[in-house]
């Protein structure tokens, strides 16, 4: 019943991957491709686990699942500031003050 | 203390019903979860501009990675042995961790976006968009 269970929760996570997989390549601008590349980055910690299960070496493949959230996860990180310096700096020089202010 | 958990693991069978009720429990909460991913993938799909997408992913995505890794984490659990108990802390810390990170990453892209000049969709944007799809059916 578990081996069942795995193999159906992976054959739905990849279909249901499909729709995503076109917004990733049709998506108009960079932050819907980054999206989708997270959310399909996030299903693959997922994904690691039932391998796991149907290897019965869950123990092992449950540190990959670890390791492939943490790089998931800085990835979008690292994307968002990249986008975020695209403010020229002199506009970012104008901002700072402005909410300095504000706070 | 290794003696008594693995005289506990003889003593409870896999088969019994108690443990049954914890496995389809893990069940149904995986199955909830594909039912908040296909709410994911068919918002991704269909909204019309990146902060509603957003709105879906980052929801959608989050109780949907937790609801599963949760359900596996008790499908997984057979006896109270220490690797099984260690299994299931390890797959709850993944849940933490993606429970921590997954809105802060939508919350960086987010931000990242407004400060790129992506500004929403106005309500004049949307009469556009919905005669633009009128006209084409």
């Amino acid at each position: 019943m578990k081996e069942w269970f795995a193999i159906i929760m992976g054959a739905s996570l990849l279909v249901l991957m499909i729709p995503i997989l076109y917004r990733i390549i049709v998506g108009p601008t960079g932050f819907d491709r980054i999206l989708g590349v997270n959310v399909i980055g996030t299903k693959t910690a997922v994904i690691l686990v039932i391998i796991g299960t149907l290897f019965e070496r869950v123990d092992m493949f449950v540190d990959f699942a670890i390791a492939y959230a943490l790089l998931n996860f800085v990835g979008a990180i690292v994307v968002a500031r990249y986008f975020n310096r695209t403010i020229p700096l002199k506009e970012m020089e104008r901002k700072k003050p402005r909410r300095r202010a504000k706070a | 203390m290794m003696e008594v958990l693995a005289s506990s693991a003889v003593t409870e069978s896999v088969n019994s019903p108690g443990w049954f009720l914890v496995h389809s429990i893990g069940i149904g909460m995986g199955i909830l979860g594909l039912v908040f991913f296909l709410g994911t993938a068919v918002g991704m799909v269909r909204f019309p501009d990146f902060y509603t997408r957003m709105h879906a992913a980052g929801k959608g995505d989050t109780l949907s990675t937790m609801l599963m890794l949760g359900g596996f984490g008790l499908v997984m659990m057979e006896d109270f042995s220490v690797g099984s108990w260690l299994l299931l802390i390890k797959i709850l810390g993944i849940v933490l961790f993606i429970f921590i990170t997954t809105p802060t990453s939508s919350h960086a892209l987010i931000r990242a976006a407004f400060e790129d000049n992506e500004m929403p969709l106005g309500e004049k944007d949307l009469k556009k968009v919905r005669k633009h799809k009128s006209s084409s059916r």
